[in-house]
């Protein structure tokens, strides 16, 4: 389990650093982070996240599982609360003996985040936080109370 | 009795409710016009697991989980 929760911008020099140094010496060939940053646009301040852990985790344990089979690792930092603009939210990695398992990986791994991990995200506008509906991706079996 | 929580931008407080099935809660909400808006959008989860059938039964103790879309990153 490398998953880590942080309140508020990640400290991206920080995570990238240990998480560097945490795998540099496991004979690792490969080790490529994903570092998304929050774009000023459409008037907001920034963006703010609530987080549901326990899905969160069982979602990143799966994960963690298949990079597991391929050799890989995963790595990955999400915050929590308000994040302003032009600081990072979200930071994720991957290690594996071989850059093309690697690069498959993160891009996989990434898509399925959005599609999949319970992180609600709101727009930050004159200091209120408006849930960004309209970009966000109904979970599995939506609807079934309807 | 059985704990529901409303996850997210649902912004509720949990309640709980004494009911066996998801058939029961979604009867139990037919009549919240404000959270059928929601409803139609939202997974279930029963003990931190998606579910996808209304046939999902619940026992005391468990928790229901309603979850909007979502959007990490």
């Amino acid at each position: 389990m490398s998953l880590e929760l942080h309140d508020g911008p990640l400290h991206v020099e920080e995570i990238t650093n240990r998480w560097f140094n945490e795998m540099r010496d496991k004979n690792y060939g490969a080790y490529i982070p994903f570092i998304g940053i929050v774009r000023d646009e459409d008037g907001i301040s920034g963006l703010s996240f609530d987080i549901y852990e326990p899905i969160l985790n069982s979602w990143f344990d799966t994960w963690q599982k298949k990079a597991q089979k391929e050799g890989a690792y995963l790595l990955m930092a999400h915050s929590k609360g308000d994040v302003p603009n032009h600081t990072s939210s979200y930071i994720s990695a991957v290690v594996s003996p071989q850059r093309k398992v690697a690069l498959k990986f993160i891009n996989d791994f990434v898509e399925d985040f959005k599609a999949s991990a319970p992180i609600w995200k709101y727009d930050l506008v004159d200091g209120r936080r408006v849930y960004a509906k309209s970009r966000s991706t109904a979970l599995k079996g939506a609807g079934l109370l309807k | 009795m059985i704990k529901v929580e409303f996850l997210g931008p649902l912004n509720r407080e949990p309640i709980e409710v004494d009911i066996e099935s998801l058939s029961d809660l979604k009867e139990m909400f037919k009549d919240d016009k404000e959270l059928q808006e929601w409803l139609e959008i939202c997974a279930v989860a029963v003990n931190d697991a998606l579910v996808c059938s209304l046939d999902t039964k619940v026992k005391d103790g468990d928790k229901i989980s309603l979850l909007p879309p979502v959007c990490g990153g």
